[in-house]
């Protein structure tokens, strides 16, 4: 990983610059220029390292969300993984090691809404859905400290 | 102020602030991830039909309102070598939860702390914490260390690494529309 990178990844994880050139801003910051900056970006994000630029919207004020799991045979995980990323109200999907081996986080407006897109997700799974809502977020992501040795 | 003063019939008056729909139609666009070009703020307004100060002070309102609670990169940590991440998942007495959790808030390598809903008799666990290590083994004494160190020997919990990632993206509050497949292409 390039001094750059390395230089963006750390330090711009929060407080992205809202100003109209935001990429001369950084490179301001951290004395570079403009371009270098944001062809660094987009290298990052071809690389798929950056997996996008924004907000991490507050999911309780966002809307409504919760965390969800289903249990599927080991071997038709990513034929069931599949179905479920066809979803669009589901942004995580992962395989993890236990009974319910598919976890996936799933977003609506509202209430209602949540529930209609589970209750879709389990027909189309011909399962039933472990719903596990939050109740309270004692630490959320404020971005990630990255070790580079 | 001086902008209202200089209006005359011929000008356009300018707008405070982004209408209801416009909003709507920026957090559609930002959800998933700003264009990678100099002036994004410019662009996303033109998107919008409207100007570049309006969406940088609906952005900089939405942080301060707290809907938005972190604005900046957002890593893939599996690409950055991070490729164990574990769901520690703990079974805690009601009474004692929120003390546990602080606990486990502390540590470094916990980037995520939450409280569930039990869903009983197949899920007894209700706090749930993220860690993300450079391999399985670190993590596992990473665990290994905050349950010495926490005292929580007798709490039982359950280590869920993840094996394949299928989907990593921000979530999708507002539907997706015409605008944002339009910047795709600009980014």
């Amino acid at each position: 990983m390039d001094q750059l990178s390395q230089t963006l990844i750390n330090a711009y994880q929060k407080g992205f610059p809202v100003h109209p050139k935001p990429f001369a801003v950084i490179a301001e910051e951290i004395g570079v220029n403009e371009a270098e900056v944001l062809a660094c970006f987009r290298r990052l994000k071809n690389l798929g390292v950056l997996s996008r630029l924004g907000p991490v919207f507050n999911h309780k004020k966002a809307g409504a969300s919760t965390l969800a799991a289903v249990q599927v045979p080991e071997q038709d995980m990513d034929l069931y993984a599949e179905i479920i990323n066809g979803f669009p109200c589901v942004n995580h999907n992962y395989a993890r090691e236990h009974d319910f081996n598919l976890w996936f986080v799933v977003t609506a407006a509202d209430q209602e809404k949540l529930q209609q897109n589970i209750d879709a997700i389990s027909e189309a799974c011909e399962r039933p859905v472990l719903v596990l809502p939050m109740e309270m977020a004692y630490h959320i992501d404020l971005g990630f400290k990255v070790s580079w040795a | 102020m001086q902008q209202a003063l200089a209006v005359s019939k011929d000008t356009p008056v300018m707008p405070l602030s982004l209408n209801d729909d416009q909003k709507k139609r920026l957090r559609a666009l930002i959800q998933d991830g700003l264009p990678l070009v100099e002036a994004p703020y410019q662009l996303l307004a033109e998107r919008i039909g409207s100007q570049e100060q309006l969406v940088m002070d609906c952005i900089t309102q939405w942080q301060q309102d707290g809907l938005i609670k972190r604005y900046g990169l957002v890593v893939n940590h599996h690409k950055l070598g991070y490729v164990a991440n574990a769901m520690v998942v703990w079974n805690v007495d009601d009474r004692e939860v929120d003390a546990v959790a602080a606990k486990l808030s502390s540590f470094d390598a916990v980037t995520l702390c939450y409280r569930r809903r039990r869903q009983l008799p197949e899920w007894p666990y209700n706090l749930f914490c993220m860690i993300h290590g450079k391999s399985r083994e670190t993590v596992l004494a990473y665990i290994q260390r905050m349950v010495q160190e926490g005292r929580l020997h007798h709490i039982e919990h359950k280590v869920l690494f993840s094996t394949k990632q299928y989907k990593q993206r921000g979530g999708r509050y507002v539907s997706k529309n015409a605008d944002s497949k339009a910047l795709e292409g600009a980014a």
